[in-house]
């Protein structure tokens, strides 16, 4: 047991002695996880607004000022006509309101007969397709007289109701650290000794290279964990994600997405023989997928077919989709065992390929 | 002799290349037995298949009594291995470094100190540097230590002075001497021919096979021809001239002078005055004793 905690303490080493795995390992996570957070928001804000109204009255003053006290859009003043094109070409504004001459008769007059000419249009600069589409809805949500659309159904927002895109993104952000510390990191260190030549010395010794294997993870075992319990306190403290479900749940599901990983790197140590490649293979083979496929960024449901396909082979997919579940639909154990019994699955079958590849000559 | 190492008709092939083909040969134990070759002869490959990190496609060695391929966890537990790349954390200190080699072998290092006592204490002033930032003398001695700690009975070092500095080198076969003394069997290789003297019996490998094994003294008694050096100006128009005379069976670059064989009835003084009619001038000849680098030579052009 000696023998197996010094070959522990030589794998920290290695980590604590180079800047760059520790700098990967330790802010990457907080870094993404407030990038994420803050700074990287899919939430639309800031809208600028330019309005056109030939004859102002009483309720489009009131329209103004609903624009001006909405946190999303900002009133940028009223424009003439003419000036609509140039104004949304020199970027002052994004949406620009036009008001018919008659609007406020219209209105006042709920029996007056539409003519077949609009009271109000909406012209936005769709150069950014989301500001766009989220603008015009906010814009669409303002001007909708309650008393003209009394058929308008109400929308109800359950477990996100500011839609707030942290929420979505925590779980996202867990099952893309824990792929790059576990696997990435650990299949690099493992490739790194058979390209210098020192997994020659420790083949040709008593030792079981699984031993030594072994050893080498649970170092990066204990950081997944640290970035574990750092995520969890950051995402509700300083993001305030609810957290509605068990935390027990959480990382229980976190522990077997963490063995999952680290299967899933030892499996790429075996494929790969310089460290170049095993980068190459996890960002091709994992990387890549995970982000695009797992419906950490984009939503499985609107993917082409044969895509929700291959996305079910991600173990990413099911990890984000159980989290998102017991953290913020705080949902039981119990409606996240299919994700848990597939991730069990994948795990099993990934150590046992991993165990067969492995191999204890040069070749 | 009780054998220590016996290699009989080994074959490695890599695809359509074969690194090594029949080598047979068998090392005595306690004995420093020396490969010599230049690089890619196939000597890192046969050090594999000793070590038990490869199978061979033909043929079977026996290390201590096991054998290579069925009883490959024996070996591992009583041979040090020193590879031909540098196989030490660079990023760990020199205790370090030594203290996990130690646990990878389940020992201590303080119950086989007096094994690498000799050895270490040249580097213990440097015991908390970086082994990455030692010097390449400092780290192949440290390598040494680290293959040793755990007192194997066989030891294998493969090119463990290439990329040394002469004073080095001369310090590390003082080791090997050492360890000799102590009776481990060791199986060294080296591209370097002036270090075949130092070994007990050397075999030269060449092109994936052996050409000959012997005592260094008895593989340079196997050159039975008159060797002379020639020297002189313009001395490749010199090589080039020397090879077109009359007598003339070889002649060869060898350092700052060239290495020529003569054939019976070989008249120096002839010889020089033909080439002084080609407009040589100040040509030098004289006869010399064959180097193991002579033989290797020789034994190389009758291979082909």
């Amino acid at each position: 047991m000696g023998g197996f905690l010094s070959f522990v303490k030589k794998e920290t080493l290695h980590i604590v002695r180079d800047p760059r795995t520790m700098l990967i390992a330790l802010l990457m996570p907080v870094v993404q996880i407030l990038l994420f957070g803050f700074a990287i928001s899919t939430e639309v804000n800031n809208v600028n607004v330019a309005v056109v109204a030939p004859r102002p009255g009483e309720t489009i003053r009131q329209i103004v000022m609903r624009i001006g006290a909405s946190s999303y859009l900002t009133f940028k003043g009223f424009i003439p006509a003419s000036d609509i094109d140039r104004t949304l070409r020199a970027g002052d504004a994004d949406a620009v309101v036009v008001f018919a001459d008659d609007y406020d008769r219209r209105t006042a007059d709920p029996a007056s007969k539409p003519d077949g000419k609009p009271a109000v249009q909406l012209i936005m600069d769709a150069s950014n397709t989301n500001t766009a589409a989220a603008g015009a809805g906010y814009l669409r949500q303002l001007l909708t007289n309650p008393e003209a659309f009394k058929a308008a159904p109400e929308t109800r927002l359950l477990f996100n109701p500011q839609m707030k895109s942290a929420y979505n993104f925590v779980p996202g952000i867990m099952g893309l650290i824990f792929i790059l510390i576990c696997a990435i990191l650990t299949s690099v260190s493992i490739v790194r000794e058979k390209e210098t030549g020192t997994m020659e010395v420790l083949l040709v010794s008593p030792v079981r290279p699984l031993r030594i294997i072994l050893a080498k993870m649970i170092p990066y075992f204990t950081l997944s964990c640290l970035n574990l319990a750092s995520i969890l306190l950051l995402a509700r403290y300083v993001l305030d994600v609810p957290m509605s479900g068990s935390v027990a749940g959480i990382v229980g599901m976190s522990l077997l997405y963490l063995a999952l990983a680290l299967a899933l790197g030892l499996f790429i140590s075996t494929i790969a023989d310089t460290q170049v490649t095993a980068l190459i293979i996890s960002a091709i083979l994992m990387l890549i997928p995970l982000i695009m496929l797992s419906g950490m960024v984009f939503p499985i449901e609107n993917m082409p077919g044969i895509l929700q396909a291959v996305s079910c082979i991600i173990p990413a997919r099911w990890y984000i989709d159980a989290i998102r579940k017991l953290m913020i639909e705080g949902l039981p154990f119990a409606d996240v065992l299919d994700d848990f019994f597939i991730l069990a699955a994948m795990t099993a079958a990934l150590i046992g390929v991993a165990l067969k590849k492995f191999n204890d000559k040069l070749e | 002799m009780e054998r220590a190492i016996t290699a009989e008709g080994l074959t490695k092939r890599y695809g359509s290349l074969t690194a090594l083909d029949s080598v047979s040969f068998a090392v005595g134990r306690g004995e420093l037995f020396g490969l010599i070759g230049p690089d890619g002869a196939g000597k890192s490959t046969l050090f594999r298949l000793l070590t038990t990190l490869l199978a061979p496609d033909a043929g079977h060695a026996e290390v201590d009594g096991f054998d290579t391929v069925k009883d490959y966890r024996a070996i591992r537990r009583r041979v040090g291995y020193m590879p031909g790349c540098f196989s030490l954390y660079p990023d760990l200190s020199v205790e370090e470094n030594l203290d996990f080699f130690a646990a990878l072998f389940g020992v201590r290092v303080r119950d086989n100190y007096d094994l690498i006592a000799p050895i270490y204490r040249q580097i213990a002033p440097f015991r908390t540097r970086r082994a990455g930032r030692l010097s390449g003398g400092m780290k192949q001695k440290l390598a040494l230590c680290c293959a040793l700690i755990h007192r194997p009975s066989v030891l294998f070092l493969d090119e463990p002075t290439t990329g040394v500095d002469a004073v080095s080198r001369n310090e590390f076969w003082e080791m090997l001497d050492d360890l000799r003394q102590r009776g481990i069997t060791t199986l060294v290789s080296t591209p370097y021919m002036d270090e075949a003297g130092r070994c007990d019996r050397i075999a030269l490998i060449n092109a994936a096979r052996i050409l000959g094994i012997d005592s260094p003294k008895g593989i340079v008694a196997r050159f039975d021809e008159p060797l002379y050096a020639l020297s002189g100006e313009r001395m490749y128009e010199l090589l080039l001239a020397a090879r077109q005379s009359p007598g003339v069976r070889e002649c060869y670059t060898f350092g700052e002078t060239h290495h020529l064989i003569a054939e019976a009835g070989f008249d120096p003084d002839t010889f020089i005055g033909t080439l002084a009619g080609k407009g040589f001038r100040q040509v030098a000849l004289h006869p010399i004793g064959a180097g193991i680098e002579d033989v290797f030579m020789k034994l190389m052009h009758h291979g082909e």
